[in-house]
């Protein structure tokens, strides 16, 4: 018997964008039934490979044999056609439509309404994946969003299903859902290729792993043999350094007291927060782990002194009740602050990096005399976050949006800890880069910690947070669980709280 | 009766060019773009439906050079915001100052020149009964069109797969494009639709409403069918109910200024319907937050497809 030809096979894909060559001459064959990794640090050129193969790029040389047939897939339409199923590493859908036009809107085949709706609580019920098509989106979750990414897959039994990381934002419970649907699915004959940062995912999942690095492919192995740590070094290149367990610190004076903290929320989707009470005391690292959107937004906003809180006693920093106080103020005191979005709240992307630099630490570093800026001093902090950073710019002068994500991260980070701060407030600090500039962030927020910060840690990688806090809490629906210390912590009793189904008992203030 | 039905029917007329115009305007803002050209594209319409209809003698023909000179400015604006990435405010805002310098240069020559008004579309019997006929069935056709549109453009939006995908195209643009739908192929659409019905409500005002061209003479019903847009949320039907309010506070300051009613001079009445614009926008604008969410999320985003 003749082996059967590969569901998917890439020959020779090569992929440039203006100054960028996203993919070089990428081989990649997926077989029957295979769950295959697709691995690569941030920017390797993964989600570009999979919009080639998904229709929504078109690749500039190489060919595509589908069941051992070259095809074009031009649209797509066309790959749809063929049996391809894709879930988007930013999702793809329509906020205020519902959640049965969303699904209609992947599909090819055109039902009508009773029809579709009928279908789509079959094959929701056959896989365990309940939803109901009349929902508008905008009501939903994150994990059931990914649901309706994957049932508008499933409604039209795909023979590949390509799944561009889609597990950072779910929960370990959802995850483990996921995996079981997954498994399902490729025992039932179809192929999937999952591309994922987490190391450990793959290595409990996937078959074979294709890694990209720089856009060409450095090799192909089977991650249930390889560690997780050989897999990251090919992806990255080098050696990682890894960052050492911190030793506990939990019993020095507290910093920031957060008392019965509450707050409504801005937009009638944002999340209120409710009676939030946690303390940071000096030299540890406190972690808030939360599913996206249950008030981590909010929080950071409130700490950061974006928002005012309605009592100035409801945030604390040692004696001084700053609730009430600006961001520039409460900076004075000695919070810094990193926002999650790099583009346009950290960093504003027209301005250099010079001029992003004055804009968080004039206040701190008095780069300001009598209203005017102090160039040449705003112009050496700059360089030195450059350097202490290994922020990879052509200079200081260059504008923000220019750089790489992590490079931008690495220079966001670099700024708040050049500044001293008695508290340093992170949320995702390395969401989106890649696994070398994330080891070096982390190295720098222990290091601070170290000489006696207090540093809180707002973030949805779980395994991040297990492996750079002290203590750890949960926020759900705007409700902070009590704390645990993470050695001791069980992280199934984490993920329950995560998804809520444990009610967080808020933690007394002290 | 006879002055209530009398009243009814001039708000009846007041209300049509500014839901023709919204209803337009509507269906490019729910596909994403926003054209601030509306007063423009009507002024537009309105002398080129009056010259047409003047030198041709055909009332049809000026309503369909209205429609199409519309039209034409709306391509123009979406060639220079969907094809070459303009900005959608000051483009829009542009082709309003072009429409009333086009206008008023076209239309030199014609002002204060009669045409013949629409001729009505009498139904025998139906439209001689007392109260219903002359409320019901004594219109001209763009009043039943203006009406028919609404009821069109709602069951396109809602009913029919084009509709979702145009809708789809406002809500999230990127999203549309990653799942192989034509975007800007989309949006050109909305915004032609959105100047032949803009150009529509010209003709009215300029072969219907008072049947000869002035400068200027749509007098900002484009700005406020822009403002019933946001005042629907987005809705077709509830233009309907938006515009017959408008055009009611129209017709109402109009008889007060003609009774002398009310010891305030008669501008102050005039700036009623506008007032009142600023008024609902601005309670729609504090009131709990909901106008934001009902607005398509990709409005006035103008949208690149990477290659
Ligand atoms: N539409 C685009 N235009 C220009 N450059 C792009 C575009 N999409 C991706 N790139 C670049 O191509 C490279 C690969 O990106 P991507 O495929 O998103 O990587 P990954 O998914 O592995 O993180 C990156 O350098 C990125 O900046
Ligand atoms: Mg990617």
């Amino acid at each position: 018997m003749t082996p059967a030809p590969s569901r998917l096979e890439l020959r020779g894909i090569t992929k440039r964008f203006p100054g960028v060559l996203a993919n070089d001459r990428v081989d990649l064959d997926v077989r029957p039934g295979e769950i295959h990794a697709l691995l690569g640090e941030n920017g390797a050129g993964k989600s570009t490979l999979v919009k080639i193969v998904y229709g929504v790029l078109q690749p500039d040389e190489g060919e595509i044999f589908w069941e051992g047939a070259r095809v074009e897939i031009r649209s797509p339409h066309r790959a749809r056609r063929l049996g391809i199923g894709m879930v988007f590493q930013h999702f793809t859908l329509f906020e205020a439509l519902s959640v049965g036009e969303n699904i209609a809107l992947g599909l090819e085949e055109r039902l009508e309404r009773g029809r579709l709706e009928r279908r789509i609580r079959e094959v929701s019920e056959s896989y365990g994946l309940p939803l109901d098509p009349g929902r508008d989106v905008h009501t939903l979750s994150v994990g059931e969003r990914q649901r309706i990414e994957i049932l508008r897959c499933l409604l039209q039994s795909p023979r590949l299903l390509v799944m561009d990381e889609p597990t950072s934002v779910l929960t370990p419970q959802e995850v483990d859902r996921l995996f079981a649907t997954l498994r399902r699915l490729a025992a039932e004959g179809c192929s999937i290729l999952y591309i994922s940062h987490k190391l450990e995912e793959v290595k409990a999942l996937c078959e074979r792993a294709t890694i990209l690095r720089g856009g060409k492919v450095v090799a192909v192995c089977d991650p249930r043999v390889e560690s997780a740590r050989s897999m990251a070094e090919i992806m990255v290149g080098t050696a990682i350094r890894e960052t050492a367990r911190p030793a506990t610190r939990l019993k020095r004076a507290p910093r920031l007291v957060v008392d019965r903290l509450s707050l409504a929320p801005e937009s009638p989707f944002g999340t209120p927060l409710r009676e939030i009470s946690f303390l940071l005391r000096r030299g540890e690292i406190f972690g808030i782990a939360g599913v996206a959107g249950n008030g981590q937004d909010e929080l950071l906003a409130a700490l950061s002194g974006e928002r005012p809180v309605a009592e100035p006693g409801m945030i604390r920093i040692g004696e001084a009740r700053v609730g009430r106080l600006g961001p520039a103020a409460r900076r004075r005191l000695g919070i810094c602050v990193i926002p999650e979005e790099r583009n346009g709240h950290a960093a504003v992307p027209e301005l250099s990096l010079a001029e992003n630099a004055l804009l968080s630490a004039h206040a701190r570093l008095q780069l300001l005399r009598l209203g005017f800026v102090r160039r040449r001093a705003v112009a050496a902090f700059a360089r030195r976050i450059v350097e202490r950073f290994d922020v990879r710019t052509p200079g200081i002068e260059v504008t923000a949006g220019s750089l790489s994500g992590g490079n931008l991260q690495k220079f966001v980070v670099g700024r708040e800890i050049l500044q001293n701060p008695e508290i340093l407030i992170a949320a995702q600090p390395t969401w989106g880069v890649d696994a070398g500039a994330a080891a070096a962030i982390r190295a720098a927020l222990l290091e601070l910690a170290e000489r006696g910060t207090a540093v809180l840690v707002i973030s949805q990688d779980l395994d991040e947070l297990l492996g750079l806090t002290d203590r750890l809490a949960v926020i759900h629906a705007g409700r902070l669980s009590r704390s645990f210390e993470t050695r001791q912590v069980e992280i199934g009793r984490i993920g329950m709280l995560m998804a809520g189904v444990e009610e967080p008992v808020p933690a007394e203030a002290g | 009766m006879e002055p209530i039905v009398a009243t009814t029917v001039s708000v009846i007329a007041a209300a049509t060019p500014l839901l023709l115009a919204a209803n337009g305007e509507l269906v490019a803002e729910k596909a994403g773009v926003l054209n601030l050209g509306v007063e423009g594209m009507m002024l537009v319409g309105a002398v080129s439906g009056f010259a047409v209809a003047l030198t041709t003698g055909s009332a049809s023909l000026g309503i369909l050079a209205a429609a199409l000179a519309g039209g034409v400015l709306a391509l123009l604006f979406g060639l220079l915001t969907l094809g070459l990435m303009a900005n959608q405010v000051a483009t829009g805002l542009a082709l309003t100052i072009f429409g009333v310098g086009v206008s008023s240069l076209v239309g030199a020559g014609y002002v204060g020149t009669p045409v013949a008004r629409l001729p009505r579309l009498d139904l025998p019997g139906l439209s001689d009964l007392p109260v219903v006929g002359p409320l019901l069935f004594g219109h001209d056709a763009l009043v039943y069109l203006s009406v028919a549109m609404v009821a069109l453009t709602a069951w396109f939006l809602h009913r029919t797969r084009g509709g979702m995908i145009l809708r789809a195209c406002g809500e999230n643009d990127e999203a549309a494009h990653a799942l192989g739908y034509p975007v800007i192929a989309v949006r050109f659409g909305a915004v032609v639709f959105g100047g032949v019905t803009s150009g529509l409500a010209g003709a009215f005002l300029s072969l219907s409403y008072t049947p000869m061209w002035a400068e200027g003479m749509t007098a900002g019903r484009g700005w406020i069918a822009l403002a019933l847009v946001v005042f629907a949320s987005w809705r077709p039907w509830r233009l309907l109910i938006g515009a017959y309010l408008f055009g009611g506070v129209t017709i109402l300051q109009l008889h007060a200024q003609g009774l002398g009613l009310f010891a305030v001079p008669s501008q102050v009445l005039s700036m009623l319907p506008y007032l009142a614009t600023i008024l609902v926008l601005t309670l729609i604008a504090t009131g709990s937050g909901r106008g934001r969410l009902d607005a398509p999320a990709c409005l006035g985003k103008p949208f690149h497809p990477p290659a």
